[in-house]
Formats: C-alpha cells, structure tokens, sequence
C-alpha cells in the first residue's frame, strides 16, 4: 500500500524526456506569443495633427472616419481594424495617402502642404530615421 | 397490426466506445458548472478520458468517443449548432488530427503528456480559426492569444498528468476502474 504522500504527490517518474521537451517549446512558444503580442509593435493610439498642433487623439480600437481641416482643405483620415491611413488628401503629391496602412507605433504619415499629420503611438516606439 | 421493430445491433466494440463517451460527457456536464473566466478557457477535463482511450485502443476509438461527446454534450447542455458547438467541434476536429500525427512519435521518448499538450495547443488553433474567420474578423482577438496558449500549457499539462497517472501500472488501480 503505498502512503498518502506518494499517493498524492506529483507523479513526476510518470513524465518522459520527450515530455519534457514539448513542454519546453510550448513554454517557449507562449512566452515568445505573450512577448510579441503584449509589448511593443502593436499601437493603441493615433495622434492626428494639423498644423503642429494635436487636432485629436483617437483609440484604434474602433473604426471611424475623420475629416481634418488643413490650410489646402479636408484631410479624410480612416482607422480600422487597428490601422490607420489618410484616405484622402489635397497636397499635390499624395505621399501620404500612397504610404498605405499604418500599423505599429511608430509609424507616422504626413501630408506636409496641407499639414496634417497621423502618428500611431502604443506600449514602445519603434525606431526610425526620425528620433532613432 | 404488427409492430415493426427496427432492431440495431451494438457490438461489445460499440457499447465499449459508448461507455467511454458517457464517461466524458459526466465530466463535460461537470465541467460546465465551473465558472471560467474568459469563454473557451476551460481544464477539458472529458479530454482525460480521450487520451486514455488514445493509448489503450487507438486513434479511430478515441476520435469515436471525442466526437460523440462534442455532439451528445452539446444536446445536453442546449448548445447543440450553436457558436459554441461549433468551437468545440473545431477544437476537437484539430485535435484529433494533431493526434493522428503525434501517435506516431516514439513512445520511449514520448508519452501521454506530450500528446496532452500537443492536443491542447491544436485545439485553442483549431478555435481561434474559427473565431477569427467566422465570429469576429478583428485582429484584435490576437491580444487574447497569450492567455489561451497559457491557458492550453497548464491544463494540457494536468490533464495529460491525471491521464498518466491513471494509467500508471506501477501503483494499484483503484476498484471498479470503468476502462
């Protein structure tokens, strides 16, 4: 019969090398998933700009569509499904609207004639030529 | 006027797997009791008695009583086509094909907790698939990824610990032992 300790305890002597191993990847595995979901990367905020100044401060968390007043004319300004872009866009040369989706923080599009600006910010930020 | 008598006959096999599955729907119904605190986090305690049945009869029995206990659970709690049997359709869908794969590595090196969790991990993939293809197409159902593959560690963990331990021939089994 054995005793209550050993009929309660862990059964350690159960567990073989290669369980071991699949229980390391997947430790593994949620750690680096927790990591790279959690920190950094993914934005929370978009910080629209016109003229220098901060227009609005919008969460990504729910889809609108944003008209912003610049000296040329309407900036239209979308978020969705934690992205932002400028839809449209008076300045001659449209860069800002070709730069496409924004998606992690960081990451900023400006329209400079008509002086907006959409700048996703969240946990870190990323670097880039600019504050690197 | 004479009755007819639709007469199915169950072999000793097929009374076998239908012990096994009402065996896994106990523990589905009282599983359900257990408040969680985010929906699809869940021990999956039935999935004790797949791995069993896995190790000791094979794939297509354990694939037998995993599906009949999705179906018969669902109709006993009243989520029969519902989001949610759907979700533990697919959940145990994948998992059975993740251990269709797993049953195949050596089974000196590896034993029922490795495909516990092999299952486990299979199974929230096979569910966050899906919710994100047909319940809510949002990235942001990716923030909830950490918590279930934290989620799928431990209880994949315990429950391939209880399935071993049950299993163990060095300790007596208890009395009445179903399987």
């Amino acid at each position: 019969m054995p005793s209550t300790a050993a009929k309660y305890s862990l059964p350690l002597h159960l567990i073989k090398r290669g369980d071991w191993l699949i229980f390391s990847c997947a430790t593994l595995l949620t750690i680096w998933l927790a990591l790279s979901i959690w920190n950094g990367g993914a934005a929370d905020k978009a910080i629209i700009r016109s003229g220098g100044k901060i227009f609005r401060e919008l969460p990504l968390s729910r889809d609108t569509i944003i008209e912003v007043n610049g000296p040329l004319g309407i900036s239209k300004i979308a978020i969705h499904q934690r992205q932002a872009r400028i839809i449209s866009d008076p300045s001659p040369r449209q860069y800002c609207v070709r730069q496409g989706w924004l998606k992690n923080a960081g990451e900023i599009s400006i329209c400079l004639p008509n002086q907006v600006s959409v700048e996703l910010i969240g946990g870190q930020k990323k670097y880039d030529s600019l504050n690197y | 006027m004479t009755a007819s008598i639709i007469k199915l006959t169950a072999t000793a096999e097929d009374q076998h797997l239908a012990r096994m599955a009402a065996l896994a729907l106990g523990l589905t119904v009282l599983e359900a009791a257990i408040p969680s605190p985010l929906p699809g986090v869940k021990p999956g305690l039935a999935n004790i008695v797949t791995l069993i049945v896995l190790s000791r009869f094979g794939w297509r029995a354990a694939a037998w009583v995993s599906l009949l206990r999705v179906l018969a659970g669902s109709l006993l709690l009243g989520s029969f086509l519902t989001p949610g049997f759907f979700l533990s359709l697919a959940g145990a869908i994948c998992s059975l094909l993740a251990l269709a794969l797993s049953q195949y590595l050596p089974s000196r090196w590896f034993g029922t907790i490795s495909h516990s969790l092999i299952a486990a991990f299979a199974h929230i993939a096979g569910q966050l698939l899906i919710v994100y293809y047909w319940l809510i197409p949002h990235t942001g159902i990716a923030y909830l990824i950490p918590i279930f593959t934290c989620a799928a560690l431990f209880f994949g963990s315990i429950n391939g610990l209880i399935a071993a331990k049950f299993m163990d021939t060095s300790t007596p089994t208890p009395r009445g032992n179903p399987l």
